[in-house]
């Protein structure tokens, strides 16, 4: 997306004379460094500075961190699952019927984005809490949902639900219904359908999304604070063992645990490149071959705003 | 075409209806639950709830700090964004992937981490503190960290216009005597002014229901560095649900709010711009 109009037509106009670009080029590397580079190097030296030996002890030998890792290793998957679910669904419905109240939905699908994370904790306290709306009943039933782990599953699914609906809405639109159609007429079942036709067109933009939400759902921390009950060893999450550490002044620990969350960050944003990376690819491949067979089509604007990340500002808010 | 699909392509119904019941169950009934819940205060116990003066200075606070960010964020941004399109250098790729970092770090660790960097023995406090700049337990400490996790938003929705600018406007803007200021004032400025309302406003949006890196390096203090998510948590932790409640629906109608104006605003800046 970034190279490819910068490359295709050289650029005779006007430039910036080069003090001024080199002094723009320096003022951004100073931002990012002491915005992002910085703080980066700084998590890794903090949580080393005790020494390696201290650094595996607190992360393996501790066990109420071990079982705070575990217990993120748990939550995550089943949000970013049931999220993918319903992005599918909505995405199917959404991009393929026209229905009224369709922009209603659209819209609505980016609710969760809109609420704070503590906000969305207290909802589900509200309701599943002891003075919550269900609470008398979950209690006779011996229910727990609040201060355990189906709490923290449902809150960090509130606040990572938009995000794999967000990516395939717009690239089932872009992708269009000719396919589907073609297959359905030439008599395929709609499992058929699913598998064959519709799910490898939209396997990367899935991928996208599931790396994108997995990446919020490990780090939800305001959320999870909320309705966790902070019980060392048992609703402790990643993220809120590491204020824990932090309030227990253990700041090698926190900076342990920290260190493995800044790893899965750079992974995620490695992923997310290197997915970008092959789209943008593709749909320029794509796009070669589509002009080759007709000069008419005017562009590739449609596949270029449905590319995953096009709307990447927004899900990973 | 699409009223054909209806009758072609399978499964309207259950998908429709599934993500409906999904989206009811998990999100609308939950925000719907918790107006009621602060109805049930009266109007005396609401505005008391909402508006005494601990809860006003949250708010300040709140508004305040993440416009300043939003602020910072704007000529940062912008910055970033033009020489990541305009310029060629050394480690540019690698300058672009870690734009997108604040959103993939947790919020916990970006709050550790700035905590220690700003005080007096840390990194850049060491030399930032001695100048009386007070980077940690301070309202500024509050700016800055909400300054990292909104970083991304102008960058990202100014990035894509300015590769779209068209050169020869520019350069037709050089051929009739514009220097390059008033190139970039006249021509370039209005062009990317609806992308940076919008990369504003969603910045401000976002650090408005910051909590998980606020926490670490504000120190909390009430009328000083307490911000409305941290009231919201400190009275549910003195079991006052619905005084919770009623804080959280208008920490709920700020976020809305927000929202709202940048949809009204990129309207008006496309139909003004157009």
């Amino acid at each position: 997306m970034l190279e490819a109009g910068a490359g295709t037509k050289s650029r005779h106009g006007y430039e910036d004379p080069a003090p001024v670009r080199w002094l723009l080029i320096g003022l951004a590397f100073t931002v990012m460094t002491v915005l992002v580079v910085i703080p980066l190097a700084n998590v890794f030296y903090e949580a080393f500075a005790k020494g390696v030996d201290v650094y595996w002890h607190n992360l393996f030998e501790d066990e109420d961190t071990w079982l705070a890792i575990l217990l993120t290793l748990k939550v995550a998957p089943v949000a970013v699952l049931l999220n993918v679910l319903f992005g599918l669904a909505a995405a199917w419905a959404i991009a393929r019927f026209r229905f009224p109240g369709r922009a209603l939905v659209t819209s609505l699908i980016d609710l969760p984005f809109a609420v704070s994370p503590v906000v969305a904790g207290l909802l589900f306290v509200l309701i599943f809490g002891l003075q919550g709306y269900l609470g008398p009943w979950l209690r006779e039933e011996n229910i727990k949902v609040i201060f355990a782990w189906p709490g923290l599953v449902l809150v960090t699914t509130f606040v990572t639900f938009p995000i794999v609906a967000r990516e395939l809405i717009p690239l089932m639109e872009a992708t269009g219904s000719d396919e589907e159609v073609a297959a359905v007429s030439l008599g395929a079942r709609w499992w058929s359908l699913f598998w064959r036709v519709t799910l490898p067109n939209v396997k990367w933009g899935i991928l996208y999304g599931v790396i994108l939400c997995n990446a919020r759902a490990m780090g939800e921390f305001g959320a999870v604070a909320v309705v966790s009950g902070r019980i060392t060893g048992e609703t402790d999450t990643m993220p809120l063992r590491v204020e824990k550490l932090f309030q227990e002044y253990n700041l090698p620990g926190a900076f342990a645990v920290a260190s493995i969350l800044t790893m899965l960050a750079l992974m995620t944003l490695i992923l997310k490149v290197t997915l970008e990376w092959r789209t943008r690819r593709e749909l320029e491949e794509a796009a070669r071959s589509r002009n080759a067979r007709s000069e008419a089509e005017p562009s590739d604007e449609a596949h270029r705003c449905a590319a995953p990340g096009a709307k990447s500002i927004r899900s990973a808010a | 075409m699409l009223d054909v699909n209806r009758r072609i392509l399978p499964g309207f119904g259950l998908s429709l209806g599934y993500s409906l019941l999904y989206m009811n169950l998990l999100v609308l009934i939950p925000i719907l639950a918790i107006v009621i819940k602060s109805s049930e205060l009266t109007w005396a116990e609401f505005s008391a709830a909402v508006f005494n003066g601990r809860a006003i200075a949250a708010y300040q606070l709140t508004m305040g700090a993440s416009f300043v960010a939003a602020i910072i964020n704007l000529v940062i941004g912008l910055l970033v964004a033009w020489v990541l399109v305009r310029y060629k250098f050394p480690g540019k790729r690698i300058l672009d992937a870690l734009v997108d970092l604040p959103f993939a770090l947790p919020t916990a660790v970006a709050g550790l981490v700035y905590s220690s960097l700003y005080v007096k023995s840390g990194w850049l406090g060491q030399f930032l503190v001695p100048l009386g700049f007070q980077g940690s337990y301070s309202r500024t400490a509050v700016v800055l960290v909400l300054t990292f996790v909104s970083f991304p938003f102008v960058v990202r929705t100014v990035q894509p216009v300015i590769e779209d600018l068209d050169s020869d406007v520019e350069e037709a803007a050089a051929c009739l005597g514009a220097n390059r200021l008033q190139t970039f004032r006249r021509v370039i400025l209005p062009t990317i002014t609806p992308a940076l309302i919008t990369g504003f406003a969603l910045a401000f949006a976002r650090a408005i229901g910051e909590y998980g890196s606020v926490v670490f390096v504000s120190g909390n203090m009430p009328y000083k560095t307490e911000i409305a998510p941290v009231l919201v948590v400190s009275n549910l932790e003195a079991f006052a649900y619905k005084q919770a409640a009623a804080v959280a629906v208008v920490l709920l109608a700020m976020s809305f709010t927000a929202l709202f104006t940048i949809n009204l605003l990129e309207r008006w800046s496309r139909r003004k711009y157009a």
